[in-house]
């Protein structure tokens, strides 16, 4: 079983001063479109914030602070002129936005817009687009395992040279469906990378209390695949484990799990505290191993100066600024169009007998926070 | 003294329970240290420690199915769904093995499988389900689904002694939005026995959870404006059904409107409507008439949300039809 990077068993082993991940073959540009990415995927987060701070985002707010290299690094390695599909779980927004999202369409998400890519029927990043190659996920933990198995399959049964790639935290790999469908392309030999990522945390949950084995990358052995496990907050290191892995699969070789360490420096939505997390634990990981940080180092190391980077950040900025614009001059959806679209045919489900000639049997529309898990 | 939310009132009861009785254990995701997404076991753990507060894997099967195990011998788990959309993962586990256990094996299973249920919080179509249809259809599981603070403990504390397996549905709306005193004592609300939650003569509302609420609403609003009398019966238990609550109540007003929260086809309100029919449909001066959900899964964006579930004034409508009639 091939292994890469430090064999830790709690992501605290991995903190540091960020070594040096291996030699890569990604050009000059590529590395600094990695690097945009991780800033768009951060500041994209950041207003998000402001935006649910101003109560316009309706609904919990998912962070990926801090595990933007795991999420872009890892898309990265996939070929889109090939149609390579992936699917993200909460903490993919970088993911994401490799994959072809757009700004303007995560934030009409966020505030529920009627022209958002779900039409105001799913919250947050639960969307998707089969052109651009990517399937939203469902809250169910684990349950795109193996519907990622099927998309894999029909690339094998259909003799195309295309990749799936799927997500799944540290906690879902505790469900059953994560088992079901991980075996069964492992048994079909389908070409699908699962990717772990180890944050350290499932909502409260300590991985020790997540499972008994020394490390998540171990499950691979029991289902008799390959296995590789990286530092998550090195981009590089990301992007090199989830190539070789996705290389594997496009020859024949079937499925690999990848654990990426990496740590949630966020609660597990915006209203969580953290109060679970021991004291120090997340400065350090925010003092010692931003992914940012050490990936924008890096490039100055390799002769990108500051201001190269800089424009780059201004660049992403006014991205945000247009695409916040936009969503926020979104209307929000027309009431009876939650009627469209359950069946093929009919197209519409027709109006119950009280709702007949009614478009909206309220006045206002409340806005409670965050589901009512806390006081307000 | 004081009146505590409906959210404090489930609280209450698993601290009277697992103080009672030792067996009394509670399992789920995020349970202990952190007390529970929506904080409903707070403080737990820090009385009754890591071995009776247990915080598990993300495996709700592996949760019920290891409740039934522990309840065969003896023990009286309370599992919790962090919210009950995820029982469909325990599906299997529930109906399967838990629901025949005493029937197929005389094995009993006294567990209780409880958390956040319902809408109108926006949270989309896997955080705001109403799963008792899927079960009702289950013999040998009981579901209660309580309205009110005082029944939310008392329908607790019942389903923890209970010998079998008690769905315990907890509305999220409800939780901190509705205060009561609680009744002094050993507070012990019977399951299987409805609850006339306003007294009337022109119309009944046979209804339970979230929309008991708008019920009475409703039913206020046509009091003033229509000088209708409303009666509205909280059905709280939905698994044994309360039958002779159900006649009484037709036999009284002889007009009857279903409300619920979840959708139309298949749901509770078309058994309820049955068993009028069989019971008393010579007592019926009006057709029976369901206000429920649409039969779509429950969008997230406000506007579409208020859509899809029942409103009050749905209710108001529904009532002035019958009057009508
Ligand atoms: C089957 C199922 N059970 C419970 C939940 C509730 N839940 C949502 S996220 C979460 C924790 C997820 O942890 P992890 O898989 O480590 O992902 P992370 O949030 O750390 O990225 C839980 C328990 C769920 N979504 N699905
Ligand atoms: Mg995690």
């Amino acid at each position: 079983m091939a292994r890469s990077g430090a064999a830790a068993s709690s992501p605290a082993s991995v903190t540091g001063d960020g070594a040096r991940s291996d030699a890569t073959s990604l050009t000059r540009e590529q590395k600094l479109e990695l690097y945009y990415f991780m800033r768009l995927t951060r500041s994209l987060e950041e207003r998000l914030v402001n935006l649910y701070r101003q109560t316009k985002v309706v609904g919990g707010l998912f962070r990926s602070l801090g595990q933007e290299a795991d999420a872009v690094g890892s898309a990265y390695a996939l070929d889109r002129s090939k149609g390579d599909m992936l699917s993200p779980l909460i903490r993919n927004l970088g993911s994401m936005l490799v994959q072809g999202a757009k700004p303007n369409e995560i934030i009409k998400q966020y505030m529920a817009k009627g022209d958002s890519p779900t039409r105001g029927r799913e919250l947050n990043i639960h969307y998707g687009d089969l052109e651009r190659g990517f399937i939203g996920q469902i809250s169910h933990l684990g349950d795109m395992v193996p519907v990622m198995a099927g998309v894999t399959l029909s690339f094998k049964m259909r003799r195309q040279n295309r990749v799936g790639l799927v997500y799944v935290g540290d906690g879902a790999t505790s469900t059953g469906a994560f088992h079901e469908g991980i075996n069964f392309a492992a048994v079909q030999r389908c070409p699908l990378v699962v990717i772990v990522e180890n944050n350290g945390y499932a909502y409260s949950t300590p991985l020790r209390k997540q499972t008994a084995a020394k490390q998540l990358v171990d499950k691979a052995i029991g289902y008799g695949i390959a296995g590789e496990q990286a530092d998550g907050n090195d981009v590089i290191a990301t992007y090199e484990v989830t190539k070789r892995a996705v290389d594997r699969a496009r020859s024949g070789g079937g499925v690999t799990l990848i654990e990426l360490i990496t740590y949630r420096r966020k609660g597990h939505a915006e209203h969580d505290n953290q109060s679970y997390v021991p004291a120090g634990e997340i400065d350090r990981w925010a003092k010692e191993n931003d992914p940012i940080d050490r990936y924008a180092a890096r490039l100055n190391d390799e002769g990108v100066g500051a201001p190269e980077l800089a424009a780059i950040d201004a660049r992403v900025q006014s991205e945000i600024d247009e695409a916040t614009d936009e969503a926020e001059a979104s209307p929000m959806p027309d009431p009876t169009d939650a009627l469209v679209g359950l069946y093929a045919d009919p197209p519409a489900v027709a109006p119950l007998w009280f709702r007949q000639g009614i478009k909206s049997a309220v006045e206002v529309h409340e806005r409670p926070a965050s589901w009512g898990t806390h006081d307000v | 003294m004081s009146e505590i939310t409906y959210l404090e009132a489930i609280r209450e009861a698993l601290f009277e329970e697992m103080e009672r009785d030792a067996n009394v254990f509670c399992l789920g995701e995020d349970i202990g240290a952190y007390g529970g997404a929506f904080k409903v076991t707070e403080g737990l753990m820090a009385k009754y420690g890591e071995e009776r507060v247990i915080d598990t894997p993300i495996s709700e099967a592996a949760i019920i199915g290891a409740a039934a195990g522990a309840a065969h011998m003896g023990m009286r788990p309370v599992c919790e769904m962090q919210f009950i959309d995820f029982i469909s993962t325990g599906y299997d586990m529930l109906t399967n093995y838990v629901a025949t256990a005493r029937y197929r094996a005389m094995l009993p299973c006294p567990m209780v499988v409880r958390g956040p249920s319902g809408g109108y919080v926006r949270g989309g179509p896997f955080h705001s389900q109403n799963p008792e249809a899927a079960f009702l259809h289950t013999p040998g599981l009981k579901i209660v689904y309580p309205a009110t603070a005082s029944d939310a403990k008392g329908l607790l504390k019942s389903a923890i002694r209970d010998d079998d397996c008690v769905l315990y549905f907890e509305h999220k709306y409800l939780y901190r939005r509705i205060k009561e005193e609680m009744p002094s004592g050993d507070h012990l609300t019977p399951i299987g026995k409805a609850r006339i939650a306003r007294e009337g003569r022109d119309v009944s509302i046979i209804t339970y959870a979230s929309t008991v609420w708008k019920a009475l609403e409703a039913a206020e609003q046509v009091e003033k404006e229509d000088g209708l009398s409303v009666e509205v019966v909280d059905l709280r238990t939905l698994l044994p059904m309360d039958d002779d609550a159900i006649t009484a109540t037709v036999k009284k007003t002889n007009r009857v409107l279903i409300v619920h929260e979840d959708t139309r086809t298949g749901g509770v309100a078309g058994e309820i409507t049955a068993r009028i029919t069989e019971n008393a449909f010579e007592w019926l001066d009006a057709p029976i008439l369901r206000v429920t959900a649409a039969d779509v899964p429950l969008p997230y964006s406000p506007p579409l949300e208020d859509y899809v579930l029942p409103q009050t004034s749905d209710i108001v409508l529904a009532l002035r039809k019958l009057a009508a009639y």
